[in-house]
């Protein structure tokens, strides 16, 4: 293992391919996780650009409709499997060693054994462009849509084989995410520093401790629904083949009690990212630490609770759809809890409008906006007019955009310096802001309206006259506008890292270890490995004269 | 003529309690936002840094357990007054109960059509359902039964109720009563294929006499149309019948729409193009040209088949 710096020049390309292809390194994994993350969300988010322009005008024939499905189920899979975990996993590879005062993860093998299945099963379904075909009569990749619900996926409605890419992708992706939750929760319970008990944990090792519990709990049964899939369509078994008695039903319930806590593997790393850099950008700790962590639990338990309510229209009985309703009501209880206690954090602050505070800021007023209308889609009789609506397309993807990639850009700029040695330019880093909060406002403020005045989500095209033509055209302008967000993104990552200001350990005089050692860290992590006193060691360092270990 | 298919705008039991639950919800929802909102604003005009106090940290506050009990608390009272508002408009749509003299429909989801079949009249038709309006002095509601042949749809008029889905395997109730005749859009919600996006639906409201006097006409078996014999002879020696019905003739196939009265519809192709003679010939030579992925097949015919063919369906009224 080279020591970053000394002996980079003299090697060939070859030995450096070498050396990141083999790396067992917690931090080179956590950068492939996030390269290979960043390159699937421009492919998907290319995806998207071509549903957006299908659905600027009524009747339009971009794409055709074959092609179109396969775009929003190539869309979906490729950001929640391709993008978001692997980045959300990245960052944590990357962070919690570091955060913890560890070396390594527990198991540095299993580690890179993730990642590479992760990265397969990536190239695998996209592989299907050429080697698959879907739908009855509708050439390559998949067609199913992300949900991929049942019996849509039989052979007798999808006879090609891009539905069995689809699910050996989602099924080889599912265990590799299961490596690296089982990792997190063995280096975070195992490999803390001397000093560091639980409760002193940053609370990003709390929340990814949360989230792969999660990840182990939800993604199991999507691979058992996989595998049972695989099973209908090759061994003739009848699970989710309604033509031979199976039954469609139970794929959504196997789905969905993957894909509500899914939600939650997605959005509790966001808060992660939250919980460190609002504090440090409002000079003050995290307002009601214990709260947080207790509130970060809750909304683990509960979210396995609340799966059906993706399911509110299929007919389930009042009894079945009042529990879901009340389930998911009382997740926004804690929810509302950590947002109050960002609010928290920041009031009495002296707030820093660095560009990761500002897209900080952006994720509480769009994650609280995005809690709202979850809110109101709990409402069961309201949801029957809402789900598979517009309005619900909207609902998510201000989560998700709004919320999760929001909290990802921000943690972008607070971290891009330890792992580069440079700050990213704070010029492009306002154009990316505001380029995007519009974009974003645009497209999914925009969004919600079409889904009230009766527009399906998963139409190629639509019929003129309904009040929908204005606001898709509306809703694919801030698409672009986006886009062109994005691609300034791109363009400060790759720009600063040869004209970026030096950062040097520290650049926001920041309280957690990571900014302890220098940027970028050495292979090792810690020369000596420390020991903590209190939840802000480097602010015991600081200001001995006012610890926190005083307090706590 | 525009047609919005706003939620907002019930025309029917269900639907307006779904607006009056909707409202309470999102006054609630809207005082939560103006409210957080508020003091995120405030926090953050009010505690930025300012070139005075740039090296000075501010005082370092750690928590404040009544601080927190209190925004525990209060959301969780909201969320009790919002699930017994919700629970009660559940129960109010879902265990209503079905009043003798409602109307039954069987709804069975196709890709891409809707077959609509009235059990207790001998009523069997397609895509475009005709229900009687529902007087709240004297109620004649209509209960559907929703049953799919293939895979999952989703039925929508959002004037007239919530969506429900048709799931194969699985029968699901819903139900509607609207107050005023006229022309309802929807289209199918839940994804199920290629050609999802137009598998569009239409019901007919129409007043007691009206809806009497459509059942009655509907009941006859098809017409004779002595000058259609040509088309009708091709219609029957090719594989049509193998999928579609006209009652009365040989032709008896369920897998596409029943035929005996489709001039009695005021599209084809489940609301993709209008019912009119050129674009039945245009549906005819080349289903893919109107909505590309059908799986009615091109049948190959020439062009004074077609012609004859055409004569045929246009003499079905």
């Amino acid at each position: 293992m080279a020591i970053h710096g000394a002996t980079i020049d003299a090697r060939t390309w070859g030995e450096t391919l070498h050396e990141w292809v083999t790396t067992v390194d917690h931090k080179r994994i956590g950068l492939l996780y996030i390269l290979f993350a960043l390159l699937f969300l421009v492919i998907a988010g290319v995806e998207a650009l071509v549903i957006r322009i299908q659905l600027m005008y009524p009747h339009n024939d971009f794409v055709s409709p074959q092609v179109f499905n396969r775009m929003f189920t190539m869309h979906g899979t490729t950001m929640i499997f391709f993008f978001a975990m692997p980045i959300l996993f990245g960052f944590g590879n990357y962070l919690v060693p570091l955060m913890i005062g560890a070396r390594d993860m527990a198991f540095p093998r299993l580690n890179a054994f993730s990642f590479w299945l992760s990265a397969l099963s990536g190239f695998l379904l996209y592989f299907s462009f050429l080697g698959g075909s879907g739908l009855y009569g509708a050439g390559s990749a998949p067609d199913a849509g992300w949900w991929a619900y049942a019996p849509l996926t039989a052979r007798a409605f999808s006879p090609g084989s891009s539905t069995d890419y689809w699910t050996i992708a989602v099924l080889v992706s599912g265990f590799g995410s299961i490596g690296t939750a089982v990792n997190l929760i063995a280096t975070i319970l195992c490999m803390r520093c001397p000093g560091m008990t639980l409760g002193r944990m940053p609370l990003l090792a709390w929340l990814y401790l949360t989230m792969s519990g999660l990840a182990l709990i939800g993604i199991t049964p999507l691979s058992a629904a996989q595998l049972m899939l695989l099973v209908d369509r090759y061994l003739g078994g009848h699970f989710f083949d309604t033509q031979a008695g199976g039954s469609a039903t139970l794929w959504m319930h196997f789905f969905w009690i993957f894909g509500h806590p899914e939600v939650y593997i997605l959005v509790i790393p966001a808060f992660a990212f939250m919980s460190e850099i609002i504090p440090v950008f409002s000079r003050k700790p995290i307002f009601g630490y214990p709260v947080m962590v207790a509130a970060t639990v809750c909304i683990a338990f509960v979210s396995m609770s609340v799966w059906a309510h993706h399911m509110f229209t299929i007919g389930m009985n009042s009894y079945a759809n009042s529990f879901f309703a009340i389930t998911t009501m009382a997740v926004g209880v804690p929810t509302g809890i950590k947002i109050f206690n960002w609010l928290g954090t920041m009031w009495g602050g002296r707030i820093q409008f660095k560009t990761p505070m500002l897209f900080s800021i952006a994720f509480l007023f769009q994650f609280l906006i995005a809690g709202l209308t979850g809110i109101i889609q709990a409402a069961v009789p309201f949801d029957w007019q809402l789900s598979l609506s517009y309005f619900v397309v909207a609902h998510f993807h201000y989560v998700i955009v709004g919320g999760i990639l929001f909290a990802i850009f921000a943690a972008f700029y607070y971290w891009y310096p330890k792992v580069s040695g440079r700050l990213m330019s704070e010029r492009l880093g306002q154009i990316h802001f505001w380029l995007f909060v519009l974009g974003f406002h645009l497209t999914f403020d925009v969004m919600h309206v079409p889904g009230l005045l009766g527009m399906p989500r998963r139409i190629y095209t639509y019929e003129p006259g309904r009040g929908w033509d204005t606001l898709n055209l509306l809703v694919s302008i801030g698409a672009f506008i986006q886009a062109v967000g994005l691609l300034v993104f791109v363009a400060n990552l790759i720009l600063s890292y040869w004209k970026g200001d030096k950062a040097g350990k520290d650049p926001w005089d920041a309280w957690t270890l990571e900014w302890s050692v220098s940027s970028p860290p050495p292979a090792y992590n810690f020369a000596t490995i420390p020991t903590v006193a209190s939840r802000r060691p480097l602010w015991d360092l600081k200001h001995p004269e006012d610890p926190d270990s005083r307090y706590e | 003529m525009t047609q919005l298919l706003n939620i907002f705008a019930p025309e029917s039991t269900p639907a307006r309690a779904i607006v009056d639950l909707s409202t309470l919800v999102l006054s609630v929802t809207a005082v939560i936002f103006v409210v957080v909102a508020g003091l995120l604003v405030y926090a953050i005009v009010k505690f930025r840094a300012t070139p005075a106090d740039a090296d000075r940290e501010p005082a370092q506050v750690y928590g404040s357990t009544q601080i927190e009990l209190a925004w525990t608390i209060v959301p969780i009272l909201i969320v009790i007054v919002l699930f017994a508002a919700t629970a009660r408009v559940i129960h109010a749509i879902q265990d209503a109960p079905q009043p003798p003299g409602a109307v039954e429909v069987t709804v069975i989801g196709h890709q891409f059509w809707w077959e609509y079949r009235y059990p207790a009249l001998g009523v069997v038709t397609a895509n475009e359902l005709h229900i009687p309006v529902s007087d709240p002095s004297r109620p004649r509601p209509t209960f559907l039964t929703l049953l799919s042949a293939d895979t999952d749809h989703s039925f929508w008029i959002p004037q007239l109720a919530g969506k429900t889905d048709l799931i194969p395997n699985r029968v699901n109730r819903l139900w509607m009563d609207p107050h005023r005749p006229g022309i309802f859009l929807g289209q199918c919600a839940q994804y199920c294929g290629t050609q999802h996006a137009k598998m569009l639906q239409r019901v007919s409201v129409e007043t007691p006499d009206e809806f009497d006097a459509w059942v009655r006409s509907q009941q006859q078996p098809a017409n004779e149309d002595l000058s259609a014999t040509a088309g009708r002879r091709i219609f029957e020696t090719t594989a049509c019948i193998n999928c579609h019905t006209v009652r009365a003739t040989v032709a008896n196939g369920r897998f596409g729409p029943d035929l005996t009265h489709l001039m009695s519809r005021a599209t084809i192709a489940s609301g993709a193009a209008e019912n009119t003679p050129e674009n039945l010939r245009v549906w005819l030579r080349d289903p893919d040209a109107i909505k590309p992925g059908s799986l009615m097949p091109a049948m190959r015919v020439s062009d004074a088949e077609l012609d004859a063919l055409v004569r045929y369906m246009t003499s079905l009224r």
